[in-house]
């Protein structure tokens, strides 16, 4: 009798919880869940006009989100550029070492660009690549350990295509992997899905850069067994994936015991404008 | 003057909806970063369920589902699924609230433990054997039991808001 009871309080809990609407409520929870439910399985549909209008809310969403994130992002800048004064001294004295050797390595690099092309020309190389680019301002930055990505203000709508290589300043960032009408996103190398077809250098080393969600390090896979990395190698884009350029550096090599990982060049929390790379 | 009052009052019945889209359009994980482990703390589970335990009337279900939608589109998930989340969370509370006449913060605070694991089972289901996308279970775990453990804290900063907006309300009343 007693356990009819419970059974008979839990359903009318039930019923009330799922249908009623509670004080100042317009829709009950049973409706909301369905109508989620339903705008979750039109995932399934990946073009079409649900697409379309999947991809018009999300232009929407992420134009009205940057906004709403203005005040956040001012108090970081602040706080960053607070700290660039405090450092100041510092950052200058390195800096007058480092233009010394950069200067020196401008003329170098010079030649041997000058001695590649030379090459190029001698052996009939034809460039699969060309260095047209979009340069686009970051709306937003994910920095959870699940996802490591930008939205940029640019999409399909300019030309850009999923896949697209993503440089900020010379370096390799990250690809597109979404594209929208106005905004696309940007998976970065440190995001735990990423997996970038790298070679290292010296000794054109071919392996696999995994992203680990640490936006300091990224892991290397699929190493020969035999290898001599070095601390200090530099890491390219080896492009045999067919969509990436060839030679885009991305980071170099440390050494942690014994096992090689790659720093970064790219500070990826002071990205505010990206290079989308795109083929003719 | 009146209108300075009327505004402030709107303001105040508002601020909920408004603390939950600002968590997440602003960035709805809120991260922390030691020796290369990272805790996530999700303070939209918190908001959500803090007020459709304690006063639903101030959170809608509409708006607790449309925040839901702004937060796949920002954290690239399927959309819908974090609605389903946080209608899951108020499902819950609404059972509780007609369940137990008596509220303190230890009851909550094993409450919500109880809510984020049943909503972290939910969407761990979703994304990995539905939609095949692959997530860290660990770090997925690890940002749930950060998110239970700043509970206390939220929830106090919560109930001294929710007693402003009481105050402010009552004086309208009495007015």
């Amino acid at each position: 009798m007693s356990r009819e009871m419970g059974r008979d309080d839990f359903v009318i809990s039930a019923r009330s919880v799922f249908l009623k609407k509670g004080n100042r409520q317009k829709f009950s929870l049973l409706t909301l869940i369905i109508i989620s439910i339903i705008i979750l399985s039109l995932e399934y549909f990946k073009s079409g006009p649900i697409n379309q209008a999947r991809m018009i809310t999300k232009d929407i969403i992420i134009k009205s989100s940057y906004i709403a994130s203005v005040p956040f992002k001012s108090i970081s800048k602040t706080y960053s550029s607070l700290i660039d004064h405090i450092n100041m001294y510092d950052e200058f004295e390195k800096l007058k070492t480092v233009e010394t050797k950069s200067k020196n390595l401008i003329l170098e690099n010079n030649f041997f660009k000058e001695e590649n092309q030379r090459l190029k020309k001698l052996i009939d190389e034809k460039n699969l690549y060309n260095e047209e680019f979009f340069v686009t301002k970051v709306l937003l930055d994910q920095k959870s350990p699940y996802l490591r990505s930008l939205l940029i203000n640019k999409g399909f709508k300019h030309g850009i295509k999923l896949g697209a290589a993503v440089r900020s300043d010379s370096y390799f960032i990250g690809k597109v992997v979404d594209s929208n009408y106005l905004t696309s996103r940007i998976l970065l190398i440190s995001d735990l899905n990423s997996k970038i077809p790298i070679v290292i250098e010296p000794g054109s080393i071919s392996a696999i850069l995994s992203g680990t969600g640490n936006n300091e390090f990224g892991e290397i896979e699929y190493l020969p067994e035999k290898n001599n990395i070095e601390e200090g190698g530099i890491v390219y884009t080896s492009g045999s994936d067919g969509v990436i350029s060839s030679g885009i550096p991305i980071g170099k090599i440390v050494l942690d015991n014994n096992q090689p990982k790659v720093d970064y060049f790219t500070d990826f929390t002071q990205i505010n404008f990206v290079k989308v790379y795109y083929k003719k | 003057m009146s209108i300075i009052n009327k505004t402030y009052s709107t303001f105040l019945a508002i601020f909920p909806v408004i603390i939950l889209f600002t968590s997440v359009l602003a960035n709805s994980k809120y991260n922390f970063s030691y020796d290369d482990n990272y805790l996530s703390f999700n303070i939209s589970y918190i908001i959500v369920f803090f007020w459709s335990l304690k006063r639903p009337e101030y959170l809608g279900y509409g708006f607790i589902f449309l925040a839901g939608i702004l937060n796949d589109v920002i954290q690239n998930n399927p959309l819908g699924i974090s609605s389903i989340e946080y209608l899951s969370i108020c499902v819950l509370t609404a059972f509780v609230r007609r369940r137990i006449i008596l509220q303190n913060l230890i009851y909550d605070w094993v409450f919500f433990l109880i809510s984020i694991l049943i909503v972290g089972s939910i969407n761990y289901i979703i994304l990995v054997y539905i939609f095949n996308i692959p997530i860290v279970y660990n770090g997925l775990l690890l940002g749930l039991f950060a998110t239970f453990l700043i509970y206390p804290i939220l929830a106090k900063i919560l109930s001294w808001i929710d007693n402003i907006v009481q105050a402010s309300i009552n004086d309208k009343k009495n007015q």
